[in-house]
């Protein structure tokens, strides 16, 4: 059986605005991995444990209340504390360019402004999880 | 009409148009509806004047709810605005009414929205993010200082916790000296349209129909100039729905609220003259007049027809629209500007009774002076420069809008049929009905975008490469979490909290009985219990909503 | 992005109890060929003592809020619980949606409850082709009772009963489930019947009829008699009676001696399948097989031979003693 790419996408916070979430969980879907979608207001400690317990490659968060600056920081910890700090993170949502260069600078992998082509994502992930 | 010349023109004109080329473009709706290349006389025939249209002011309606329209007044430029602190916040108020607006609206932060005080572990990162952040009744002071609420309206985009931030404006009034039925405003209120498309809820649906029927019954008696509701079609259009999907959950929510308020005991000439719409301004210029203008008639048939409405004022869809936020671009912000000035003039056209553009940021962040400013400016170019207010409804009579008229509203039937099948509004949110429709045409238009079929002017066309963002961004400060959770620390050091316990003792109480909850939460307010307090004794007592998954 | 630790390092902190290295050994599991064989090897010794249970019934019946619930009571006993929650995989893409822990964010952050997502994969339905090992690992983890969650659609729901010591069945009024249930073969698994959303107006006359068609079965004296529960996960009634009925049903096996004979069918029949796959594989793999195939096919379409006479050809190539 071939390797599968299983991503966790979660929204973490309060704010309950998901159609982004569902539609790049979707789109990813379609283009053949296994997404373990956690669903809303998720705190930084149910994300981590989550993506340990999945081992997933990878962990996609949706943020549009701007409280990404807290949110992104705080669940990185929480996955070196817990010996998954190889997951790599992505996110997407409002947040501005100076701190997509912050949490960029801090090891987020990629964070997809508005108006991202979902099939950049699919290939974001497949360049750096080929499947055997 | 010359029955004969008409079809010969018209043959010639079908025979030439098929030699005519076309361009390979998708010609459909943003909503994916098909759309003709020219609307005739056939595409009305039986069209009744009378039946369909009236005159404004007039059963059903269609064009208008007032006979004067904009001659009477203009729709009211609300500008939603709220960040940071209360005090923060109350200095935006006074900008915005120092240049020409005309009401207030209250975004709160998504503690406050959620029920959590600023204080609480939730609410960490995100207070006074996106919105103002509203502890207790201290908060709400402060917020309004130096505002007469005797003099403005307020509307507050509050849901879940309507009931409490509704106490907390009464309550502020109250020591301003102005007395409950003084004053006037609008929560939103609608939480059916939280379960189905914003997702921020705390309790489940029945709970939180008995606190919305408890506030009908409330201020019916004692707030009489307040909208008790305002059914959101905004939030379902901004989750991805169609403009028919839009219009048909939302009618559907308001029916289920008139229904639970009639179950309730209420007279519903009594509390439906107060309740309000609030519908989204999409990119697609006509489909949103026709929209609107189709509410208007679908509202009036079935508060008279089904819910036996004898007044007029019961059948007026008075309505609140917002400019599509879903339809700006992070890319070119300032193209932004042009779409919002579109999407306000549909809206005016469509005969809304007010309005709020969007800032050309807000894709980016929460909007800054400078682009709010804009937004306003925007509005009153429509009403002072454009002369589309001049006539009433203009596009009345217009082959194609009646035509899509029409059509508009026996798809929206179609759906009133399926909910009804379902076993109603709350039994089909339980089944994911209303969730799996709006993601589907999500996704579709995603799809859509992706493929190129629809064209997005500076995302998926007209790029520009390795494009700079020039416009200033609000920042919110990391001190703002820090200032408001040591505000709510100070205001339960300062109060009396013998009186505090003994006042959330008996919001329990009544929660578990059926005595009315607004003016226990209004007690609760005045002696500064917090929001935070109150939503969980409510919470004790009524449970919470889970997230269902459907997808 | 840091360097991932081999199988020797990943079962060393496993054998420490590290959430981590379980989780990406269930992966290699999942991923199967010989280091999911080498895994196996060298956790199977500590395996046999979880109880297993499993949950099966149509999609939308609220097997996992269900379980979020139970899992709740379990923890009151101190149970360490780990969860396999199985959702179909695409046909068409090979994708996956796996929403199940979104109903169990109860238990998120207590670290004895492990939940882990499963994709269908290549299996036809119900079950995922690797349930079996993941349950091991999570057996060997020391997670004491583990719960398997099924699709919900297919014939191979059956499957469950091959892996299970107590199988609920969980139903809802809506639909039909009853007949949909007596149609799937369910009624001849189930050692326990839910009826969910117990609020429902038709749910007592649902189980009614549950309990009718079960009497019919004729069960003879000392037998298990299945249980008939009524529920509601979103009003948390009913789930302590469901609780009191898997722990009957164990009782049930273990006084009756069944326990041991339940590991035995559940060993014997995962040999075989191992067996029947590993044959497959070298059927498939074997150059002599196929090039045999390529050679007499050409006679069996010109109707010279039929296939048996290709059949018996290749049975004496591949001799089996």
């Amino acid at each position: 059986m071939a390797r599968k790419v299983r991503v966790l996408i979660a929204k973490p916070g309060l704010d309950g605005h998901d159609r982004g979430a569902k539609v790049v969980a979707n789109a990813l879907k379609d283009a053949g991995m296994e997404i373990i979608y956690t669903g809303l207001h998720q705190t930084p400690e149910m994300i981590a444990e989550s993506a340990v317990q999945e081992d997933v490659d990878i962990v996609g968060l949706s943020i549009l209340s701007g409280a990404h600056m807290t949110m992104f920081p705080r669940i990185m910890e929480l996955m070196k504390e817990k010996g998954a700090e190889h997951i790599l993170i992505f996110g997407g949502g409002i947040i501005p360019a100076e701190d997509m260069d912050k949490l960029e600078e801090i090891g987020v992998a990629r964070i997809f402004g508005p108006g991202t082509d979902t099939g950049d994502i699919v290939t974001f992930i497949r360049e750096r999880f080929p499947e055997e | 009409m010359d029955r004969k010349k008409y079809e010969d023109r018209k043959k010639r004109y079908f025979d030439t148009l098929s030699g005519c080329g076309c361009q390979d473009i998708e010609y459909t709706t943003v909503s994916g509806e098909e759309v003709k290349e020219l609307y005739t006389p056939d595409d009305i025939e039986g069209f009744d004047y009378n039946e369909e249209l009236g005159f404004p002011g007039q059963y059903p309606y269609t064009r208008g709810v007032y006979p004067n329209m904009y001659r009477g007044r203009f729709w009211t430029q609300r500008q939603f605005a709220g960040f940071g602190t209360p005090k923060d916040t109350n200095g935006r108020y006074h900008y915005l009414l120092d240049h020409g607006q005309m009401g207030l609206s209250v975004d709160f932060d998504m503690p406050t929205i959620m029920g959590y005080d600023s204080d609480h572990k939730r609410s960490e990162g995100e207070v006074g993010r996106c919105g103002v952040a509203i502890d207790s009744l201290k908060d709400m002071e402060l917020l309004f200082d130096g505002i007469d609420p005797g003099a403005i309206t307020t509307s507050m985009t509050i849901n879940a916790p309507a009931s409490i931030m509704l106490a907390f404006y009464l309550c502020a009034g109250e020591k301003k000296g102005t007395a409950f039925e003084k004053m006037g405003g609008t929560i939103q209120n609608d939480i059916l349209k939280e379960y189905i498309a914003q997702k921020s809820w705390i309790f489940p649906p029945e709970e939180s129909i008995r606190i919305i029927t408890d506030i009908l019954a409330f201020c019916t008696d004692h707030v009489p100039r307040w909208n008790t509701i305002s059914i959101s079609g905004y939030h379902i259009r901004e989750a991805g729905s169609t403009a028919i999907q839009e219009l048909a959950f939302t009618l559907a929510d308001g029916f289920a609220y008139v229904e639970a308020g009639i179950a309730a005991g209420l007279d519903v000439d009594k509390f439906a003259p107060r309740l309000s719409f609030f519908f989204n301004a999409h990119l697609d210029f006509f489909e949103e007049i026709v929209k609107y203008r189709v509410a208007r008639r679908i509202w009036a048939k079935r508060m008279r027809q089904q819910y036996g409405a004898k007044d007029p004022k019961s059948l007026l869809l008075r309505f609140h629209t917002q400019t599509a936020g879903c339809s700006l671009t992070a890319q070119q912000p300032e193209n932004n500007i042009v779409r919002t000035a579109f999407q306000g003039m549909s809206a005016v056209l469509g005969g809304t009774q007010s309005l709020h553009t969007n800032s050309m940021d807000e894709v980016l962040a929460l909007p800054s002076e400078k682009a709010v400013r804009i937004a306003l400016r925007t509005q009153q170019l429509i009403a002072y420069e454009t002369g589309v207010i001049n006539t009433i409804d203009p596009l009345a009579g217009s082959y194609f809008i009646e035509a899509k008229t029409t059509e508009m509203e026996e798809a929206a039937e179609e759906y009133f049929h399926k909910i009804d099948e379902l076993g109603g509004v709350v039994k089909a949110i339980d089944r994911g009905f209303f969730q799996r429709e709006i993601q589907k045409s999500a996704y579709e238009y995603q799809k859509a975008v992706e493929a190129g079929r629809k064209v997005i002017v500076g995302v998926n066309r007209f790029r520009l490469e390795n494009e700079e963002i020039d416009i200033p961004l609000l920042r919110i400060d990391e001190e703002v979490e820090r200032e408001q959770k040591k505000a709510v620390q100070d205001v339960r050091e300062a109060r009396d909290n013998d009186k505090v316990s003994r006042e959330l003792e008996r919001l329990r109480a009544a929660a578990e009985g059926t005595e009315n909850l607004m003016p226990v939460i209004i007690d609760c307010a005045r002696c500064y219990c917090t929001e935070g307090e109150i939503t969980d004794t409510l919470k004790g007592v009524f449970g919470e909503y889970i997230e269902p998954l459907f997808i | 992005m840091a360097e991932r630790p081999g199988i020797e390092r990943l079962l060393e902190l496993f054998a420490e109890g590290k959430v981590a290295a379980a989780a990406r050994l269930i992966t290699i599991l999942e991923n199967g060929g010989e280091d999911a064989e080498r895994v196996l090897d060298s956790v199977f010794h500590k395996t046999g003592d979880a109880y297993r249970i499993g949950f099966t019934g149509p999609p939308g019946a609220g097997k996992s809020s269900l379980l979020n619930r139970l899992t709740g009571r379990f923890r009151e006993k101190d149970h360490r619980i780990g969860i396999i929650a199985v959702d179909p995989t695409s046909p068409f893409t090979g994708g996956a949606f796996l929403g199940d822990r979104i109903r169990m964010q109860a238990h998120s952050e207590d670290p004895e409850v492990f939940v882990r997502s499963l994709a269908s994969r290549g299996s036809l339905g119900g079950i995922s082709n690797c349930t079996d090992e993941v349950i091991d690992l999570m057996d060997a983890f020391g997670k004491d009772m583990v719960l398997i969650e099924t699709v919900g659609v297919g014939q191979s729901e059956l499957e469950i009963a091959e892996k299970a010591h107590t199988v609920v069945v969980v139903l809802v009024p809506e639909s039909g489930d009853g007949i949909q249930a007596m149609k799937a073969g369910l009624m001849e698994i189930g050692d326990v019947f839910v009826m969910n959303k117990a609020d429902h107006e038709d749910a007592e006359s649902a189980a009614r009829e549950i309990q009718d068609t079960l009497r019919l079965k004729d069960i003879p004296a000392g037998e298990w008699e299945p249980r008939v529960i009524l529920t509601s996960a979103r009003e948390d009634t009913g789930i302590g009676e469901l609780v009191e009925a898997i722990e009957e049903h164990r009782r049930y096996l273990e006084a009756g001696g069944h326990f041991a004979g339940i590991r035995r069918k559940i060993l014997r029949s995962r040999v075989r399948n191992a067996l029947m796959d590993r044959m497959e594989r070298r059927l498939r793999q074997s150059a002599g097989v196929r090039d045999l195939l390529e050679q007499r096919m050409e006679s069996v379409y010109k109707g010279e031979i039929s296939p048996y006479k290709v059949v018996r050809e290749l049975e004496e190539l591949v001799s089996i003693q």
